[in-house]
């Protein structure tokens, strides 16, 4: 690592409250050391609003490792800015140019709504886990483990699409906002293993009944998801859902 | 205050199905008659709502952050132990027990630690059933890896993203519940206070983080599963929300907080490399398995780590421990590395590093075997560091991990509060003065799955409800107690920010109570704190209102608990007069730097009581009584 740092010129929203109109604030953030991550540098501006008796900018982080999927703003029109498989907590500054001006917004979908600046809700996705993202066994029901051997290709896949942490980037990336990358991962992981199939045709049928029903889009191929996932979600997750649904739609008997 | 830790009587293999047998049962009818309060949905808080709900209890389930699934164990990466005994290297649920109590340096629990072992196959088997995708051999079955402080191969895992999927799992099964109206869930909101009504826990207060509104909730009993405090440090490798507030404010309800100065350092994270650093990220133990710890033989050596042979490295776990080599537990091999630093030996631009090679490893395996077991934290390493591990050895130093101190809790897991549980990182119970890899997990869940189903039953059937409405005085006091805080807070209006504050607190810590303490330092430290603490409580600044979300307002109310806790844990510091796990006083110490304990005089469970405000809290003790093991001396070489 070797240390510099840069001055940037950020263009934050800053939005009071869920029912006030927000609007781009400028910020100049002088001196931030490029080794530092992005919410670190937001760190720094709010330490420095602050001082100057300013209200902070309110922004949604826990991990900053870039596994709890709770950072995730637009940064120059980008979910969790410009490297690839990258949140915006793993981001550094190391990625930006002296002079820069970054542009950082919430996400822009109906179904997620702002609370305050670049905080929003996105409590639909918990619902549509609700709507059938499990495998129903209560606890003390199971069987011993490896009395059910799983080939390893699918577990591998399985573990691919379960990787997903929820951040919603990939209803930012889409131009209908379609939550579809999200849900197929969930009933992809499920799909694969033995231990999903009895409910899976449910599963398929009432996650993707409930994500319609939140207001999310529909899915006509941009895959702009699949790019700005930082977790690197395949977009075949969407076709294995696909099928699944059809699948369940002509066979099962629960429609 | 009683210490009864309820034991069962009885040989060790029993003891568990016994107490079942004993406590007294809630039929199904009147399961539905019980509201129980579960604030956390980690692996403990998650995986008890789900399965109290499942029971038919109602159940109300908080978290701060805006989803369950983004509680903090999401973060753990390594795996989760198990008694398996898949691979056929001798393992079993008594060696599982014995190497958890040693690993903990004698200071737990046998019957607690006994118990985790037995209910530690069930773990597997459910998140299994669940679809948690564990790694797999090629036919199809679970695979194991190693960790430390274990010379069997016992540890199951899902890539680098352990925590995440097992979590995932009990937030897909506590959704489920949701889904089915028997548990109601309450995000982004911090629990500020616990409420007693004659003497038993009957609710909460808690803060709704968005509105900011102060919201009282009522039950039969609490379960807090909060987590661990490892954050007083301010750098650790815990997330940004964790905190004590919600054990701390329990602690000063009545609970008795045992061990505090347990604490975890963890030997295997990213060094700190700059004073605008709100973490340090862990490299999972697991990296252990195939990577080799060294450093240059000679003091001050700047020559880059491939320039130096073979023949001037020190591979000084290997040296030293030669039987457990790169996996001896943590305590040692992060005390092994600051030694290392402290003789000048360290690397990097600040010389408190140490390498963790794995040259050897992709020579042997080939850069893909290693991409598949760890692709994912060299990935987060490079991100960091901009370094290329596969090419040049990652750097580490050791940094603030886990909390094995915490509430105290009898071997139902209730605290001295009558109908307050306390479940995960958020209790004491199981790892004593050490904690190994991959258990941490395995606790949280059997917390969760196994033990809390079965034990809260006793209580709930064995106690009496006064009726209780949100409307009882006890809740119009503990509201006015919290208001008045938060009003306390912002009215300061001081020069210093919160997050300020934090880090000199944390500098405290860890320079006068990390990886080797004195007396000296510590009685230091203790003046240190107070001052901070006196400094904070006028200058503090704490912009916005508190009647929407307030981010520097929830900080601060945290950091103030922590340099208040802080103090407790300094003084359990000095008290205990021994070195043992984590737990290292340089006055006590064998002729080769290990830790010596006193098992006569400190063979003990140090629980601190609450005596009121700017009072000294009360000692009191449980004494850990070994029947079925002899303690040794911990050696690992
Ligand atoms: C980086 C990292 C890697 C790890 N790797 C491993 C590993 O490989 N194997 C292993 O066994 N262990 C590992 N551990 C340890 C392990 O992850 C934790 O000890 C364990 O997950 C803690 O679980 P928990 O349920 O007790 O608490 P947490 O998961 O921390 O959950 C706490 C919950 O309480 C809530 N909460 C906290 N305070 C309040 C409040 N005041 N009001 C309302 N809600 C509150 C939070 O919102 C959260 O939901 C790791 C830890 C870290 C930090
Ligand atoms: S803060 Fe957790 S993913 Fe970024």
């Amino acid at each position: 690592m070797s240390s510099k740092s840069i001055n940037l010129t950020l263009k934050v929203w800053r939005q009071p409250g869920s029912k006030a109109a927000g609007r781009l604030e400028t910020y100049q953030a002088d001196n931030i050391p490029t080794d530092a991550s992005f919410l670190e540098m937001l760190d720094i501006v709010n330490q420095r609003l602050t001082l100057a008796g300013k209200e902070p900018i309110a922004f949604d982080h826990d991990c900053r490792e870039g596994i709890c999927g709770m950072c995730g703003t637009v940064v120059n029109g980008r979910p969790h800015g410009p490297e690839r498989e990258t949140t915006l907590c793993q981001l550094h500054m190391r990625h930006f140019k002296d002079g820069d001006t970054v542009v950082i917004e919430p996400y822009r979908a109906r179904a997620f709504p702002v609370i305050k600046d670049l905080v929003m809700d996105r409590s639909a996705l918990d619902q549509i886990i609700m709507a059938g993202g499990f495998i129903s066994v209560n606890t003390g029901q199971a069987a011993e483990a490896n009395s059910l051997p799983v080939p390893k290709d699918k577990a591998d896949l399985a573990m691919d699409a379960a990787a997903c942490i929820g951040c919603g980037a990939c209803i930012a990336a889409c131009p209908n906002a379609s939550a579809m990358l999200f849900t197929s991962a969930k009933i992809s992981q499920f799909a694969l293993l033995p231990q999903g199939r009895p409910e899976a045709a449910k599963r398929a049928l009432a996650m993707v009944a409930c994500m319609d029903g939140l207001g999310f889009g529909n899915c006509t191929n941009h895959k702009e998801c699949e790019m700005e996932c930082p977790k690197g979600i395949s977009i075949s997750n969407i076709a294995r859902l696909n099928r699944e649904f059809i699948k369940a739609a002509l066979v099962s008997q629960e429609k | 205050m009683q210490l009864d830790a309820k034991i069962p009587a009885g040989p060790l293999e029993t003891k568990w199905e016994k107490n079942c047998f004993d406590l007294k049962l809630v039929n199904p009818a009147n399961k539905r008659k019980f509201e129980i309060i579960v604030v956390g949905t980690g692996l403990a808080g998650g995986s008890a709502s789900a399965s109290l709900a499942e029971l038919g209890y109602n159940v109300k389930t908080f978290c701060i952050q805006d989803s369950p699934r983004r509680a903090h164990s999401i973060a753990a990466q390594g795996g989760i132990n198990a008694a398996k005994n898949y691979p056929n290297d001798g393992d079993s649920v008594w060696r599982l027990f014995y190497d958890t109590i040693k690993g903990g340096d004698f200071r737990s629990r046998e019957a607690n630690v006994y118990r985790l072992a037995q209910v530690s196959n069930l773990i597997i088997d459910h998140c299994v059933a669940q679809g948690i995708p564990f790694a797999r051999e090629y036919g199809g079955l679970l695979g194991n890896r190693s960790f430390g402080g274990a010379q069997v191969s016992r540890t199951f895992y899902a890539r680098g993203q352990t925590g995440q999927q097992l979590l995932l799992g009990a937030y897909s099964s506590l959704m489920r519940q949701v889904a089915r109206g028997q548990v109601t869930m309450f995000p982004r909101r911090e629990m500020l206070d616990l409420v007693l009504v004659d003497g038993q826990a009957r609710g909460i207060v808690v803060r709704n983080l968005i509105t900011g509104e102060i919201e009282r909730h009522t039950a039969h009993a609490v379960v807090l599963a909060t987590g661990g405090y490892a954050n007083v440090f301010y750098l650790s490798t815990n997330g940004m929300g964790c905190n004590v507030t919600a054990a701390f404010r329990a602690y000063k309800k009545g609970a008795g907080f045992a061990n505090p100065c347990f604490t975890q350092i963890h030997p295997t994270c990213i060094p700190v490399h700059g004073d605008y650093q709100s973490k340090l990220t862990l490299m999972s133990e697991s990296l252990r398995n195939d990577g080799r710890v060294w450093v240059p033989k000679q003091t001050g050596d700047t020559r880059r780590p491939e320039e130096i042979p073979e023949d001037e490295r020190d591979y000084y776990l290997e040296r030293i421990y030669p039987s457990f080599g790169n996996l001896a537990p943590r305590d040692i091999s992060s005390r092994a590395a600051k030694r290392m630093c402290d003789e000048g030996k360290g690397v990097g631009p600040t010389g408190r590093a140490v390498y963790l090679d794995f040259a050897e490893a992709i020579q042997r395996l080939g850069q893909p075997e290693i991409a598949a077991r760890y692709g994912n934290l060299f990935q987060m390493y490079e991100k960091i560091v901009a370094e290329n591990p596969y090419k040049t050895p990652m750097m580490i130093y050791p940094a603030s991990h886990y909390a094995m101190g915490g509430l105290w809790v009898d071997y139902n897991l209730m605290s001295t509060i009558p109908g307050l549980f306390v479940l995960g990182e958020a209790n004491f119970s199981d790892h004593g003065a050490n904690r190994l890899g991959a258990s941490a997990l395995m606790q949280g869940l059997a917390d969760g799955y196994f033990v809390i189903p079965n034990t809260i039953n006793g209580y709930l059937a064995g106690s009496r409800f006064a009726e209780v409405t949100d409307r009882h005085p006890a809740f119009k006091e503990s509201v006015a107690e919290v208001v008045a805080k938060v009003k306390r807070l912002l009215s300061i209006k001081g020069k210093r920010t919160v997050q300020d504050f934090h880090r000199d607190l944390g500098n405290i810590m860890w320079e006068y109570c990390g990886m080797g303490r004195t007396d000296e330092r510590l009685t230091k430290a203790r003046k240190l704190v107070a001052d901070v603490k006196a400094e904070f409580w006028e200058n503090v600044t704490v912009p916005g209102s508190r009647a929407d979300l307030n981010q520097s307002l929830e900080n601060a109310g945290r950091v103030a608990d922590f340099l208040e806790f802080a103090d407790i844990l300094l003084l359990d510091a000095l008290a205990r007069r021994e070195s043992c796990g984590c737990h290292f006083n340089e006055a006590f110490q064998t002729a080769d730097h290990e830790a010596l304990r006193d098992d006569v005089n400190m063979s003990h469970v140090a629980v601190w009581e609450y005596a009121g405000e700017d009072k000294e809290p009360i000692f009191n003790k449980e004494p850990l009584v070994y029947e079925f093991v002899k303690l040794a001396t911990r050696s690992y070489k």
